[in-house]
């Protein structure tokens, strides 16, 4: 959102392993490409905005997974697999992504949001409105 | 459930008067307490809001630090060959190595080259130079004739021209262009408007001279001359043919990172420039002039004499060689014995080549005479030697020439060698600043500099780190992220950012194509190549004779004191 010409290019021709053709098609169409840094950029700042505030936090984790996921698949950590960005870390199949990914699981199931944050105001109402019926 | 139930009969048992009761107590603190946990996670939002407006301010003031390194975008925008421009009809004298990538540069490419490309994109769809070919606009020119003294790359050649539509094999060709047997035939011919001369280095000059009297506009391969004496005569050719385009192929003048280079110097922007340093590191035969020998050449296919050179030309090196006491540079194989090492991997004796000073010191001097304007030095001096490719060769594979330009204050180090690729920058090294001049520009500030003394003060300026940098096509080129120089600088960015990605020998050639039709001056004109040709012969005699060669420049001669 800040930096100004920020392109998904780079990473996207970077992909590697079994997904890679699709995602370097996506690079290379420039209405694909568009769209995907549009929906990069404002989907992870909703995101990261449901997340910190507790705010429609299911939506938000599934769309985290989501985010993941892709990222997953294009930059898989697999064995002779380099990127022009490297990891921290060196790692095999399980790397941070996928990890990310699990705790959105775990928190999908175990809502936190509902104890701290808007989620618990929003939830409760509708437990009210539920026994009113 | 309990709680909830509890704040529905709150709600009902609520007095008109609003008077509190215990129950009443309990909702408004429940009520209060739900917010309070709600809204626990906002200070972090402000906390992040505050780390990014503390961003965007520094930013700012990088940003406005390097306002003076704003430019207008001032690089003239690609404009594309009128579809009703007259068509040229060019002749093409050589098809070796070079000449090939010529005629490709300009969409002429064997059929074989192209059933190549389909076969890779098909491979491989990442690999989209078979799409780039056929993209690449049309030129407006014709081949109408081509001349090799070797009868397999004349029929490639042949081939090459008479592929218009660009096809594989199979394909549907135009007409064939006329083979010529000798250049001067084809510099006879009314059927050719202008010229691409890519033949060895020993007949540069002469096809040049040649074709400028035969009236034909000549693109040339670098460097310009074989012999110093030549130099002098090609450009006088030039000077009285006015209206004969003549273009040195040097396609680095294209480049568009050189032009921002260019200004950046002309506005003083490193401060007072000492210190230039460029080199060339390259290891592989085939980079060392080890080509290979085409299983189709013998003394029937291939015309000998016309290969050895022109007698005048060969009179003039010959004499040097002699007057200097370089004997021992000639041959060492006579003139007149055929040889297939001689005749394909010519660049390897002096008898024909002009050795790394004419091959690729040229191109570094070239750049730096665009973004510099040097000149033709003051002097030079050489040393090196046959170090790695013992193999019977006479010109060096690792050479250093040091150029003085005493009138601007300056040296300029060329530095060689053919036995290690390590990647070493050129670099423009000024009291301010230091500038590494590639596809990108890089600028460093010097931690002495005087210029910016108050900006390293203000901590606005890091010292020693990389303070601009300039990757071509791109509007935003003060600030740009890590992430974005590391793709630039692996060549990733240019064709998403340019829409379109332009081979610089297209430029090169389009632009001398251009100043036919419209009669201006080509970047690299007579001027230009002749400073290139007489710096490169300094460094070249330097080397021969080791002892520091000087220019006169008032008598306009290469002198020894």
């Amino acid at each position: 959102m800040f930096t100004p010409n920020w392109s998904a290019y780079g990473y996207l021709i970077d992909s590697k392993g079994i997904f890679a053709s699709l995602f370097v098609n996506l690079a290379e169409n420039p209405e694909m490409l568009s769209m995907a840094n549009f929906i990069n950029t404002w989907g992870l700042t909703l995101v990261g905005l449901s997340l910190v505030l507790g705010l429609f936090t299911n939506i938000g984790y599934v769309g985290a997974i989501c985010f993941l996921l892709l990222y997953y698949l294009s930059h898989p950590p697999l064995l002779f697999a380099e990127y022009i960005l490297p990891a921290e870390g060196s790692y095999l199949w399980v790397d941070k992504n996928l990890i990310l990914m699990v705790t959105m699981v775990v928190l999908l199931l175990f809502p936190t949001s509902k104890i701290i944050g808007f989620d618990r105001l929003i939830f409760r109402k509708n437990i009210v409105r539920s026994n009113k019926l | 459930m309990s709680e909830e139930k509890n704040d529905i009969q709150g709600n009902q048992d609520n007095t008109p008067t609003g008077r509190p009761t215990p129950e009443n107590d309990k909702k408004v603190s429940q009520g209060r307490r739900d917010v309070l946990k709600a809204m626990a996670t906002v200070p972090v939002l402000g906390a992040m809001a505050y780390g990014v407006y503390r961003k965007k301010k520094s930013e700012t003031v990088n940003r406005d630090a390097a306002q003076m390194f704003r430019f207008r975008s001032d690089v003239a925008p690609y404009a594309a060959t009128s579809s009703d421009a007259g068509i040229i009809r060019l002749g093409i004298i050589g098809f070796g190595i070079r000449g090939e990538q010529l005629m490709q540069a300009i969409g002429f490419a064997t059929p074989q080259y192209v059933e190549n490309l389909i076969i890779q994109n098909k491979a491989n769809s990442n690999n989209t130079r078979y799409q780039d070919f056929m993209e690449q606009d049309d030129l407006r020119v014709e081949v109408t004739a081509v001349c090799d003294i070797f009868d397999t790359y004349a029929d490639q050649a042949m081939d090459a021209g008479a592929n218009i539509y660009r096809e594989g094999i199979n394909g549907k060709f135009g007409p064939r262009p006329k083979r010529y047997l000798h250049y001067k035939e084809l510099l006879a011919s009314p059927d050719v408007d202008a010229v691409i001369i890519a033949s060895p280095d020993h007949w540069h000059g002469t096809m040049a001279m040649d074709a400028l009297r035969a009236g034909k506009h000549v693109y040339l391969e670098k460097p310009m001359t074989w012999t110093v004496p030549e130099t002098y005569a090609l450009r006088t050719i030039a000077k009285n043919n006015p209206h004969l385009v003549f273009q040195l192929g040097h396609q680095n003048r294209q480049i568009e990172a050189y032009e921002r280079a260019r200004q950046i110097i002309e506005k003083g922007l490193l401060g007072k420039v000492t210190l230039i340093e460029t080199g060339t590191n390259r290891n592989s035969p085939n980079g060392a002039w080890v080509y290979r020998i085409h299983e189709d050449a013998n003394p029937k296919t291939i015309d000998w004499e016309q290969f050895e050179g022109d007698p005048d030309r060969v009179k003039e090196y010959m004499d040097y060689m002699t007057s200097a006491g370089l004997a021992k540079y000639v041959g060492p194989e006579p003139r007149d014995k055929f040889s297939l090492e001689r005749f394909f991997r010519w660049r390897c004796w002096w008898d024909y080549s002009t050795g790394l000073s004419g091959d690729l010191l040229t191109h570094e001097y070239d750049a730096m005479n665009q973004i510099l304007k040097l000149g033709i030095p003051s002097s030079a001096s050489s040393s090196g030697g046959v170090y790695y490719f013992k193999d019977g060769r006479t010109v060096p594979d690792v050479l250093q020439t040091v150029f003085e330009f005493k009138d601007k204050d300056m040296t300029m180090l060329y530095s060689a060698t053919l036995a290690n690729q390590f990647n070493r920058s050129r670099k423009i090294m000024g009291h301010d600043a230091t500038m590494e001049v590639g596809n990108t520009l890089t600028v460093t500030v010097d931690q002495r500099s005087d210029q910016y003394r108050q900006q390293i003060d203000q901590g606005i300026i890091k010292p020693g780190e990389p303070f601009y940098t300039y990757l071509p096509g791109q509007s935003v080129d003060a600030v740009s992220t890590a992430t974005e120089r590391y793709f630039a600088e692996r060549g990733l960015l240019y064709s998403f950012i340019g829409g379109k990605r332009y081979n610089t020998t297209f430029l090169h050639i389009k632009e001398w194509l251009d100043c036919i039709r419209t009669g201006e001056e080509p970047s690299c004109g007579i001027d230009q190549a002749f400073e290139e040709a007489i710096t490169a012969h300094m460094g070249t005699r330097a080397y021969l004779e080791g002892r520091t060669m000087y220019w006169d420049k008032d008598r306009e001669k290469i002198t020894r004191e």
